[in-house]
Parts: structure tokens; C-alpha cells; sequence
């Protein structure tokens, strides 16, 4: 198994749909079949026109306001000693986290192919605002899909994605979190795959899925890029990036530029939901060895038992909450380009709080558990190591969770 | 080898009506009444579809979820679906039988091992609904290698070109998908135009046995009966479900129910 140079890692598996041979694919009901080559065709299409690119350019600059700043965290940096640690903030993006991307994409690719109604799942809440978000600007009608328990502990997502006139629709079965989420979506996909797009909230999903969400992440990483030759005028020797991984959409947005570079000079880490600290369950299939199966029409390691039952999960990050992972971190793991690890719950409350005290940052539970890392390993690096944490999102909807666990500050 | 499934198509079309199968969830609600349930509907439908339960169900709907997470919650494992089908088999020896699932229990199992094991509970059939041509077709030919049909699933929405791919590759028979829905659908398209669909896979090739399924009961399955068989599995979950909430029987309720599907294709 091995990664290809000088092409993106979306495009780098084979003609079934695998990367590395077992990871991705498309394990999905015939009736899906059709939808899914016609989704591929299209995106195939318009990723090469000139016109479309254009477009999405347009939006990403004007709408989502494209680039999102990167900045050093010069308190948290003095505090802990060592490493310098930046922050691409990732949350400046309209809506406040980077799900916007690939919901404008999938918006442009469902306005293009005629349908009129749109529909996603989502976890944390910000898929499905931005879905709803990019649904109301281009004048789509939107459902979203989102677990019962997700609903309780998202609250402010929920109201934004009401207010942009989405109707969410509560999934009760199994976990009632994300992964409930998603196999209600596809199966309401199954039945209205006529007039109906259905975006995938992550690099997760059949394999075309995978790749248009990558597409459209992979923006955080081209903006990184230029910023980092302006700052320090070349990519300096030692860079650290590390990314959040439920699904894995920021993280290889966030990594998809550098993914061809040495990992002696620039090492990828990925951080995973390890779960509260006393629970034995967790949403961290990469760093806590999970076996190859098969979930939602892809093969990626999974949380399941032995008989290939999919598993509980448990994170305080509903973003993170989920058992499977992106393909294209499977194949990253398995190529030892990212290295992949976990923060507990415990860890990533600490994080939050001690960023949101040295800096004028926000940062929601999924990304607080990559500042957990960044916080474990900065203090024994060298100074001229550059740790750059994607702040992927903003902590305004974690309001509920953060007053119940911190109390009033 | 005689295939079973052909010979209870044969039987049915020279009683000149269509081939009556039954889906129910193994181990719903226990191993033993969802064995009883098998044995007993067996009377009247000519084929047995069992399905093994998933908890991540991408094409069911609600009534064969509820079968499902009600079957793993009382603690079914695959190796209760092999000893249930085997220990029907003991007792109907013709009756086909068609384990129906979701590929990732398959894939834990190991394929090889997975067979191997249905030979030796002597399943006659397997539908695994996410596992489509072309990605089925190793483990298609394993299955026809070990004298197991491989049934493909066609849908609405099957282009021509691949439609006539998939019946090449097929076995003894085809499940036709009757509209774009999870199991379990309200019938949202016209019998006619169901029909008018069947036929044009039918008459590919004539030596298959087509069967229509999802969204079919007691209210709609006379209106297809030209098909070679019909499919009845949502109906039966829910009458299942009915009869535990009520605490009636469900062994002689669902049987009810088989018994006057059956008697509306006679």
C-alpha cells in the first residue's frame, strides 16, 4: 500500500472505489446505483469546467469569506514553553465552522443537476446549518437528518437551521446520535433519489461522496499554504498539523495540500474522540485499533463487535461522535503518512479552557481535542517547531454542554 | 444439482399462480417463536426468506428495523440464524430457504467461512442488499460454486445496459425492487407500471424466476399476481410487532396473515 505524488489522495483509488485495496468503495443498494453514478459523472464533469470552478471560488471568497485567518497563539505559546503553536481559524467561515464548504459545493452540484430538494445528515449540528445556510441561498428546499440526543445537546445549531427555514428531522432509532443520522438520511435518499441530492455531511459515505467532500475541504489547506510562505517566506522545516478526526472532512482539508511533503518535515496528527475518561466506549476507530468493516457503503476500520454489529459511541463532541471514519484516513493510517491518536473527553474540556483563557479564540469541543494534543506535546518540542491546530469550529454551540461541565464562566 | 428455488417456482406456476415468499427476522423476538413462526407460515408460502438483523440498516424501514433491533436486542447471533435455518431445514426438507443481510456481517464472518456455513445448514439462497453487480460478482461466483443462488437485485431506477449485465449474471432468480423506497413503503407507483417493469425484465430471459418485492400486503398483492412470485416481509414484521404489543399469539396470527395472502393469488 502506497501514496501516490503529485495527485490529490481523493483521486487515488482504484476503479471500484478503494484506496490502498479495502478502504471505500460503494456497498450500497441497487436502487442507489443510478444516483450515485450520476452524482460521479456530473462532479466529474464539472470539477474540470472552468465556469464551475469559477463559481465556487466566488462563493468561497464572498460567501463563506474565504480566507480564513492564521494566526499565532502567542499567550498559549509563552505558557506552555517549547513549540510555537498557531491556529488556522477555521471558524471564521460563515455559519462558524469549515462544513460549509462542502455544503456550498453540494449545493452548486444539486442546483446543476436540476433537483430541487436537498437533504443531509448531521452530528454536531453544523452540517446541517450550513446545508441549510447554503440551501436558503440557493433557493433549495432542505431537510436535515439529526439523532434525538444530538437535537437535546445542539440546541443553537438546531434554531439556525429552523430559522433558515430547514425542517430537521429527529432520528429516534439505535444511538440517536450521528451514526443513526446518517442511515436515516440514506434511507430517505433510497426513497426520493428521483428529484432529491443528498449530501454526505463528511469524507465519509460511497466513495463519490468521500471525494466531493475532499474537494471541498481541501480549500483550508490551499489558504494555509500561500499563508505560510508569507509568514515565514518558504514551509518551514517543522510543522506539526493536527486536526480533529470524527469523519475526517477538516482534517484532510486541512492536510490535502501537504500530504506530498516529508512527514519529517511536516507530520500530520490526527486526534480522535477517546470518550470520558472512565467509559470504555469512544468514537476513536484509527487510535484504538477498531477492525475493517463496513458502514454506511464504505469499508474503513469501525467501531463494531465481532459479529459486525456496529457499535455505541461516546464522545462530548457530537461531531466526533461517530464509529466509522473517512476511508481516506484509513489509507493514511495504513501508509503511516498521519498519525493518529485520542483525547478524552476530560482532556478536551481542559483544552477549551485553557485556550479560551490565553487567547481570543473560541473553540468548539471538536477541535478543543486537537488543542488537547497540541497542549500535550508543545512543551517538549523546540522552539523553532511551528504546531498549527485547525480551529475547525466555533464554540458558541456548545453553550448548553460547557455550562453543565464548567459551570458559569 | 436440482435448485430447490427453481422447483418451488415450478410448483407454483403449474398451479397457475405466482410463488408466495415470506420474510421474517431471525430471532424475532426469540429463537425459538421466530423458529415456530418459520415452521408454521412454511405451510403456505413456497419460499422462506430469514433475515439476519443488522443494527445499521440501510434499506429497511421501520417495520423490519423494529424486527431487527428487537431480534439483536434478545441476543441473536449469526450463529442462532444458521442453527435456526438448519434445524427447519430438519424439518422441511423442500422448502427453500434465503438468508437475507447486510454485507459487513458476511465480511466479519469471512466470506468463505460464511458459505460454508450455509451449505452445511442447507440455505438455499442468499440476498445481500449492499452488495450490488458489479462488486458482487466474486463472491456471486463463490456462492454458485458452492451450489448457493446468488439473487440480484433490480430496481427502478437499473439502466437497460446494466439491467441486461445483471441478468447475465444471475442465477435461478430476481428480486425486482417494485418503487424507489425502503421495505416497508407505501405501494407509490401503479401495479400496472410495476408490472409493466417486471415484464421488461421477464422477457430477457424467461428461464429466470423474477419476484416483485417491498411495499406489498394483504391490500396489493393481488393486483400483481402475473409475477412469478411475490415478495411479503414489512407486513409480516408488523404483525409480529402487533401481536407482542397485545400479547396475542404471534405464531398463529402471522400464520393467519400468510394464510390469506396466500388465498388472494390462489
Amino acid at each position: 500500500m502506497k501514496l501516490k505524488k503529485g495527485i490529490p489522495l481523493i483521486d487515488q483509488h482504484d476503479q471500484s472505489g478503494f484506496w490502498g485495496g479495502k478502504f471505500g468503495g460503494s456497498f450500497i443498494p441497487e436502487t442507489l446505483k443510478k444516483p450515485v453514478e450520476d452524482l460521479t459523472e456530473e462532479f466529474k464533469k464539472l470539477r474540470k469546467n472552468k465556469n464551475f470552478i469559477k463559481k465556487r471560488d466566488h462563493y468561497f471568497k464572498n460567501y463563506i469569506g474565504s480566507p480564513t485567518s492564521f494566526v499565532k497563539l502567542e499567550n498559549l505559546s509563552d505558557h506552555l514553553g517549547g513549540a510555537q503553536i498557531w491556529a488556522k481559524v477555521v471558524s471564521e467561515a460563515n455559519g462558524g465552522a469549515h462544513k460549509i464548504y462542502n455544503a456550498t459545493v453540494h449545493a452548486l452540484l444539486c442546483k446543476a443537476m436540476g433537483k430541487k430538494y436537498i437533504v443531509g445528515d448531521t452530528g454536531a449540528g453544523y452540517a446541517g446549518k450550513m446545508l441549510s445556510m447554503a440551501a436558503k441561498k440557493f433557493g433549495l428546499k432542505c431537510k436535515i437528518f439529526m439523532g434525538a440526543k444530538d437535537i437535546k445537546r445542539q440546541k443553537p445549531n438546531c434554531d439556525a437551521m429552523k430559522k433558515n427555514g430547514a425542517e430537521i428531522v429527529p432520528v429516534y432509532s439505535g444511538s440517536q446520535t450521528l451514526v443513526d443520522a446518517v442511515s436515516e438520511c440514506m434511507r430517505y435518499w433510497v426513497s426520493n433519489c428521483d428529484d432529491t441530492h443528498m449530501c454526505v455531511g463528511s469524507t465519509v459515505g460511497p466513495n463519490i461522496f468521500v471525494k466531493i467532500c475532499g474537494w471541498s475541504t481541501a480549500q483550508i489547506s490551499r489558504e494555509l499554504k500561500l499563508q505560510l510562505k508569507s509568514e515565514f517566506n518558504k514551509i518551514p522545516k517543522k510543522i506539526k498539523l493536527i486536526n480533529c478526526v470524527g469523519g475526517g472532512s477538516s482534517a484532510y482539508g486541512f492536510w490535502s495540500e501537504f500530504i506530498d511533503f516529508d512527514k519529517k518535515q511536516i507530520e500530520l496528527i490526527g486526534v480522535e474522540a477517546g470518550g470520558p475518561k472512565k467509559s470504555k466506549l469512544h468514537a476513536a476507530p484509527l487510535s484504538r485499533n477498531a477492525k475493517i468493516g463496513v458502514l454506511h457503503g464504505a469499508a474503513s476500520y469501525v467501531c463494531q463487535d465481532k459479529e459486525g454489529q456496529i457499535n455505541k459511541t461516546e464522545s462530548i463532541s457530537a461531531g466526533l461522535d461517530y464509529p466509522g471514519v473517512s476511508p481516506i484516513h484509513c489509507f493514511l493510517k495504513d501508509t503511516k503518512r498521519a498519525r493518529y491518536t485520542y483525547a478524552t473527553d476530560e482532556e478536551a474540556l481542559n483544552a477549551h479552557v485553557m485556550v479560551t483563557k490565553f487567547e481570543n479564540l473560541n473553540p468548539s469541543l471538536e477541535p478543543s481535542h486537537a488543542f488537547a494534543e497540541a497542549i500535550k506535546i508543545a512543551p517538549k518540542l523546540s522552539k523553532d517547531t511551528i504546531i498549527i491546530v485547525n480551529s475547525c469550529g466555533d464554540a458558541k454551540k456548545d453553550r448548553d454542554i460547557l455550562k453543565e461541565r464548567l459551570g458559569n464562566n | 444439482m436440482v435448485s430447490l428455488i427453481n422447483e418451488a417456482f415450478k410448483k407454483a406456476k403449474y398451479a397457475n399462480r405466482p410463488a408466495l415468499l415470506t420474510y421474517t427476522v431471525a430471532g424475532d423476538n426469540t429463537k425459538k417463536k421466530s423458529l415456530d413462526i418459520l415452521k408454521a407460515i412454511s405451510t403456505h408460502a413456497d419460499i422462506c426468506e430469514l433475515g439476519f438483523p443488522h443494527n445499521t440498516p440501510i434499506a429497511d424501514g421501520g417495520q423490519i428495523q423494529t424486527s431487527a433491533y428487537r431480534a439483536i436486542k434478545n441476543g441473536i447471533k449469526i450463529n442462532d440464524v444458521f442453527g435456526i435455518a438448519k434445524e427447519f431445514k430438519f424439518s422441511k426438507k423442500t422448502t427453500p430457504i434465503i438468508l437475507m443481510g447486510y454485507y459487513n456481517m458476511i465480511y466479519q464472518y469471512d466470506e468463505n467461512k460464511f458459505l460454508k456455513k450455509c451449505k452445511s445448514s442447507k440455505i438455499d439462497g442468499l440476498i445481500v442488499v449492499d452488495l450490488p453487480y458489479p462488486e458482487n460478482k466474486s463472491f456471486s461466483k463463490k456462492c454458485k460454486r458452492k451450489g448457493i443462488n446468488f439473487i440480484q437485485l433490480v430496481s427502478p431506477t437499473t439502466s437497460n445496459i446494466r439491467l441486461k449485465k445483471i441478468i447475465k449474471d444471475s442465477h435461478d432468480m430476481i428480486y425486482y425492487i417494485s418503487m424507489l423506497s425502503t421495505t416497508g413503503g407505501k405501494l407509490k407507483v401503479s401495479p400496472k407500471k410495476i408490472l409493466e417493469n417486471y415484464f421488461k425484465i421477464k422477457n430477457q430471459n424467461k428461464s429466470k424466476n423474477v419476484v416483485i418485492g417491498f411495499g406489498i400486503t394483504e391490500k396489493t398483492i393481488k393486483s400483481l399476481k402475473k409475477a412469478d412470485g411475490l415478495v411479503v416481509g414489512s407486513a409480516i414484521c408488523k404483525e409480529i410487532s402487533k401481536s407482542i404489543k397485545n400479547g396475542q399469539n404471534a405464531v398463529t396470527n402471522v400464520t393467519n396473515v400468510v394464510k390469506r395472502l396466500k388465498n388472494k393469488i390462489k
